[in-house]
């Protein structure tokens, strides 16, 4: 095996070692997440658990989930700034028509 | 709660998916398609359960353009969205089996498994949009 080829190897376990974390992990955590969002919707809300907060709750559990996907199983979290910023950028376009189309959806 | 399983089977696929890439990037390709097979059942389950969940509540006077419980509109927001986040799944399924063909034949290795890769961000992402629909369109 020449030098380039080592070389290669060697970058390769550096490559695999960051990209094997803890998948187990992450998943007992989607899971926990999951769990808690079927408790929280299906609680009937009322002066104690007002709509806003099981609105807020849920989507924040939502949001946490997607992240733990988008970091570890799509290794975002491995990758370089840009790409993040790249990979967040149509969320903003995302919540930007949320906002637009709200008036509309509370007129009806 | 079927909804809740479907979920559940879906962060499953995306484990499994995750488990292949590291299984081929390990050089072990057996383990990669072990693997690719489990994210296949999990899809094709999901897809199955979609489908009883679709012609129950069809049969309840569920439409495109009606809905029982309230609003008309939430019919056509709950079928445009599942039904292109199952087509979504299916045209994963078939990349997926094609990946794994490829794998059984000893297509993908350590050092090339860009392939791989590519289908775990599709899949992942089918995923990650599940999240979403599961709580806009079902908990919320």
């Amino acid at each position: 095996m020449d030098e380039a080829e080592r070389r290669k190897e060697h970058l390769q376990d550096e490559h695999v070692t960051t990209l094997h974390p803890n998948y187990m992990g992450v998943f007992w955590w989607l899971l926990a997440l999951t769990l808690l969002e079927v408790i929280f919707g299906s609680l009937r809300t009322g002066p104690s658990y007002p709509h806003i907060a099981k609105i807020v709750l849920l989507v924040s559990m939502a949001v946490g989930k997607a992240a733990l996907v988008a970091l570890y199983f799509m290794h975002l979290k491995f990758e370089t700034r840009t790409l993040g910023i790249i990979a967040i950028t149509p969320m903003i376009l995302c919540a930007f028509f949320l906002f637009m189309l709200m008036p509309d959806s509370a007129m009806r | 709660m079927s909804t809740a399983v479907m979920t559940f089977l879906l962060i499953c696929s995306s484990v499994t998916m995750v488990k292949a890439l590291a299984a081929i990037q390990d050089g072990n390709s057996k383990r990669m398609c072990m693997f690719l097979g489990c994210t296949i059942l999990g899809g094709v389950i999901f897809l199955i359960m979609q489908y009883f969940e679709w012609t129950h509540l069809i049969h309840e006077g569920m439409g495109l353009t009606q809905n029982p419980w309230g609003a008309s509109q939430f019919g056509t927001t709950f079928f445009m969205t599942t039904g292109f986040h199952g087509c979504h799944v299916f045209a994963g399924i078939c990349y997926l089996s094609a990946v794994l063909v490829k794998g059984l034949r000893g297509g993908y290795s350590r050092t090339n498994c860009s392939g791989v890769e590519t289908l775990g961000l599709y899949w992942h992402f089918v995923d990650l949009v599940w999240i979403l629909v599961f709580t806009f369109v079902y908990l919320i």
